[in-house]
């Protein structure tokens, strides 16, 4: 850390950080568990198409593929935004910030695109066990990238109100820590589900 | 269906039946009556600024107490009512019907482990742990009153339900497909399942809350193997609670999606694999046990070595078995289902875990046998409840190893006997382990004792209760009966239940006795006062704060030299050593968003339940916009100045000089000397 504006905090205060960040760093672990348990629901019933279509007919490898550029691009843009925020460079933090919350939006869109597809095919959650662990796994990171571009976009109005101060830095290191972590869920996801699906 | 009231009509009133009806009334008056008697005494003020808007951890201990106490209530008359059906329902229909005894064994079940042992584990942890590591707060004070008020949401849906609309049968557990629209249809499953769902978020968020303040706020000297034994089991707990509700979480998530849009997660059909909701609810609901009873053994290492006045025997392999316990529990899910079609490679494996789970277990019980050896026991009503729960509980440990061996447990599932095993662990261990706590902190949180004479009039109830209501059922799980009957046609059954009712009614009058015994204490307060803060001669840092508890805990954090730090520290002479200065606190302000959050949270389950979509969105517009309006407030601290810590501390050192000498103090006795630390 560089000495800058919002280095300079109380002991107190530094403490109360790197008490939240330990606290965020165990709910990241309890979600952890949620999303592996939804794995493993998904695993289990992957062949459960009662009749229905199945992976290899619905996935499609260009879209996945898409989708994962934009949410691996955009944890890249959230790290430089990290990179600006260490040297308290304010109208670069707001740029990658909105630059990561494009390349998020960007992943929604394809991704309600995808489930839009497939209900209107006859392929939507109620169709087979298999459709409904598939669209409860990735819409359960949908929701968190959701929930995540919220989060950006309160950040962004923090940064241009209050500035760089300390509190809103240590919120930004816990936002970076969520985007990443859901950068990692989806790589599983592509490796677990798209990959084996179409291969 | 209706856009504005989903489901809901006016047939949802109990009007149908007059038992329902009267189980109404009796909550619209209980409820009714607390808005009058708050009124009458003029204290919404207090209770809405003080209270309802306090993120301070003892007031929240407090209040998850009282809901607990409450839910206990509610919990117990589910169990009478199931008592006295089956006393009387041989040949004849008893006066339930089976869709309401159903209602009741789920409510019951529900009620007890979510409603009243949780906020109960949580309240007496509040208001506790953060005084036993010397700290001013727990890590996350407004997410801890987020938790209390999305627990208290939870257990408000269960007891709307008695109101509007009808519970659910499929027993506290809800297996599918049952538990399925198919089969159940009706908002009943939907009240379990969301009023499970929004307390558990809150137990997850205690969870990490208690775990972060045991790991970043311990005062200076406070090594993790100078804890108290309670704060360790609240770390093995907290440690469980994480990693343990997601499991229930996801397990209920996909039973509210085969429900609500209609998913095959769990059906009977379609790709549909319903052992999965099983093995994930149990793969919750194992840890769960342990999550529930760690603090009550926590409280039983307080209680038996204070009340032995002898340091607690084997510090050590007390942590190591608590951990051990905490392994362990995850290991031993599937021995709820050994009848579910495992091979028997699997079923032996856990049944083996689940027989080794028994010896750290054991090793506690020898500990504590050990610490009252050659101490001075001193038999206040705390103590008693540590020692009926230590002949109580190995006995329901024994009928647990029984259960553990899968051929036994074929022949004994769904019996009585799991009935009377799980319940003799269950009262004796968890309930007598929080009530215990409950008498023995209730001077550290109102600055008065509990009358003694009541309490033990409380326990003798409480365990001649628990023997004539439990024991019986054991035979009748031999006879062959199968839990949940709403009537039945054996006559030799009959006997066996009649004498359970009666236990149940001698614990009637156990809780009748607490609550004279609260009644009484409060009109004798001023005999009873605890002027010292450490009414009971005690060992450990939650005696050294006054009682009750000054809002910041401690006016100067305490320096830990030794396991037993407030022993240590008296033993040292500098227990009531007054400092040379003091200086500015730092804590949290109140503010009514937890409450905002709990009460949105209350209103979106109902909106689930009934199918009322714009409002369950508005819920959930209000729940964001109340974190976001918490999350852009960088002011939320108010400082006490030293000047009027000093005069707090001042008017508590001129309390201290009035005292009487400690009661427990005088006792004669050679063991009041801690044994040197590391021979023990």
């Amino acid at each position: 850390m560089t000495a800058t504006a919002w280095t300079n905090v109380s002991p107190r205060d530094a403490e109360k950080y790197e008490e939240k960040e330990f606290g965020f760093w165990l709910y990241l672990m309890s979600d952890a568990i949620i999303f592996s348990l939804l794995f493993a629901t998904y695993l289990i019933m992957v062949g459960n198409a009662a009749g229905g279509p199945t992976g290899k007919e619905l996935f499609s490898l260009e879209r996945a593929a898409g989708e994962t550029a934009l949410l691996l691009f955009s944890s890249t843009t959230f790290g430089l935004a990290a990179v600006a925020l260490s040297s308290a460079e304010r109208s670069k933090v707001l740029l990658w910030l909105a630059i990561t919350f494009a390349l998020g939006a960007g992943f929604i869109f394809l991704e309600i695109g995808e489930f839009r597809g497939m209900i209107a095919e006859g392929a939507g959650p109620d169709r087979s066990g298999f459709l409904s662990s598939f669209f409860t796994l990735v819409g359960t990171h949908g929701l968190h990238v959701s929930v995540g571009l919220l989060w950006i976009a309160v950040m962004i109005g923090q940064v241009l109100f209050k500035g760089l101060t300390a509190p809103v830095a240590s919120r930004l290191m816990r936002l970076g820590l969520f985007w990443h972590f859901l950068d990692i869920i989806w790589v599983v996801i592509f490796s677990v589900v798209y990959l084996p699906g179409l291969l | 269906m209706d856009i504005i009231f989903g489901r809901l009509t006016i047939d949802s009133l109990p009007f149908y039946s007059l038992i329902a009806a009267s189980g109404a009334g009796v909550t619209v008056l209980g409820a009714l009556s607390v808005v009058a008697v708050i009124t009458y005494f003029g204290a919404w003020r207090l209770v809405l600024f003080d209270w309802i808007s306090s993120i301070d951890h003892k007031k929240i201990g407090i209040m998850y107490i009282m809901v607990a106490l409450v839910m206990l209530m509610r919990g117990f008359i589910d169990a009478a009512m199931m008592r006295s059906q089956q006393a009387i329902a041989f040949n004849s229909d008893g006066y339930l019907p089976p869709s309401h005894f159903d209602q009741i064994f789920t409510s019951h079940g529900t009620i007890m482990i979510f409603f009243m042992a949780m906020p109960f584990l949580s309240g007496l942890i509040n208001l506790i742990m953060p005084q036993q590591i010397g700290s001013r707060d727990v890590a996350f004070p407004f997410m801890n009153a987020i938790s209390l008020w999305l627990t208290t949401a939870g257990a408000g849906l269960v007891l709307v339900s008695l109101v509007i609309g009808k519970f659910s049968t499929a027993g506290w557990t809800g297996y599918p497909p049952y538990s399925g629209s198919e089969f159940t249809p009706g908002v009943g499953v939907d009240y379990w399942l969301w009023a499970v769902l929004i307390s558990g978020i809150g137990s997850t968020m205690t969870g990490i809350n208690f775990l972060v303040t045991i790991i970043k706020c311990r005062a200076p000297g406070m090594t993790m193997f100078r804890l108290p034994l309670f704060t360790w089991t609240v770390f093995v707990t907290a440690i469980l609670m994480v990693f343990a509700f997601p499991s229930l979480t996801v397990a209920c998530g996909m039973l509210v999606l085969d429900r609500t849009v209609g998913m095959h997660f769990f059906t009977n059909g379609m790709g549909g694999n319903m052992m999965n909701y099983i093995n994930l609810f149990w793969l919750w609901g194992h840890p769960e046990v342990y999550i529930l009873i760690l603090p009550a053994f926590g409280v039983f290492s307080e209680v038996v070595a204070v009340f032995s006045q002898k340091r607690l025997f084997g510090y050590i392999s007390l942590v190591l078995a608590t951990m051990a316990i905490g392994f362990l529990s995850f290991t031993v899910w599937l021995h709820h289902f050994f009848t579910m079609g495992s091979s028997a490679r699997v079923n032996s494996f856990f049944g083996t875990m689940t027989t080794i789970i028994a010896v750290p277990t054991g090793v506690k019980v020898f500990d504590w046998l050990f610490t009252m050896y050659r101490g001075r026991i001193i038999f206040k009503p705390p103590m008693l409840f540590t020692l009926g729960f230590l002949v109580t509980f190995t006995i329901g440990g024994l009928s647990g190893v029984l259960l553990a061996m899968p051929p036994v447990d074929y022949l004994m599932h769904n019996t009585t006997f799991l009935v009377a095993h799980f319940h003799n662990v269950i009262i004796p261990g968890v309930l007598f382990g929080y009530i215990a706590g409950y008498m023995f902190w209730f001077p550290k949180a109102f600055g008065f004792k509990l009358n003694e004479k009541w309490g033990t009039w409380s326990f003798w109830c409480w365990i001649i209760g628990f023997y004539l209501a439990f024991m019986p059922l054991y035979v009748l799980g031999f006879l062959g009966m199968p839990r949940r009957m709403e009537h039945y046609d054996i006559a030799a059954w009959q006997p066996h239940l009649i004498v359970a009712a009666i236990g149940a009614f001698i614990i009637f009058l156990g809780i009748v006795c607490m609550a004279v015994q609260l009644v009484v204490s409060i009109r004798d307060r001023n005999e009873a006062l605890d002027l010292t803060g450490d009414p009971w001669n005690g060992r450990s840092l939650e005696w050294a704060t006054s009682s009750p508890t000054a809002a910041y805990n401690f006016a100067v954090l305490p320096q830990v030299q030794s396991i037993d730090a407030w022993w240590d520290m008296k033993q040292r002479g500098v227990a009531y050593k007054r400092p040379d200065a003091y200086e500015d606190i730092t804590l949290p302000k109140n503010t009514f968003i937890s409450a905002v959050i709990g009460g949105a949270g209350f209103v979106f389950g109902f909106a689930m339940i009934w199918y009322i979509w714009w409002l369950a969105i508005l819920c959930l517009a209000v729940i964001a916009g109340a974190v976001i309006v918490r999350a852009s407030d960088d002011d939320s601290d108010y400082v006490i100045p030293a000047s009027e810590v000093k005069a707090i501390e001042d008017a508590r050192f001129a309390q201290l000089a009035k005292a009487p000498k400690n009661e427990m103090a005088d006792d004669p006795g050679f063991a009041g000397q801690p044994v040197a630390e590391g021979s023990a």
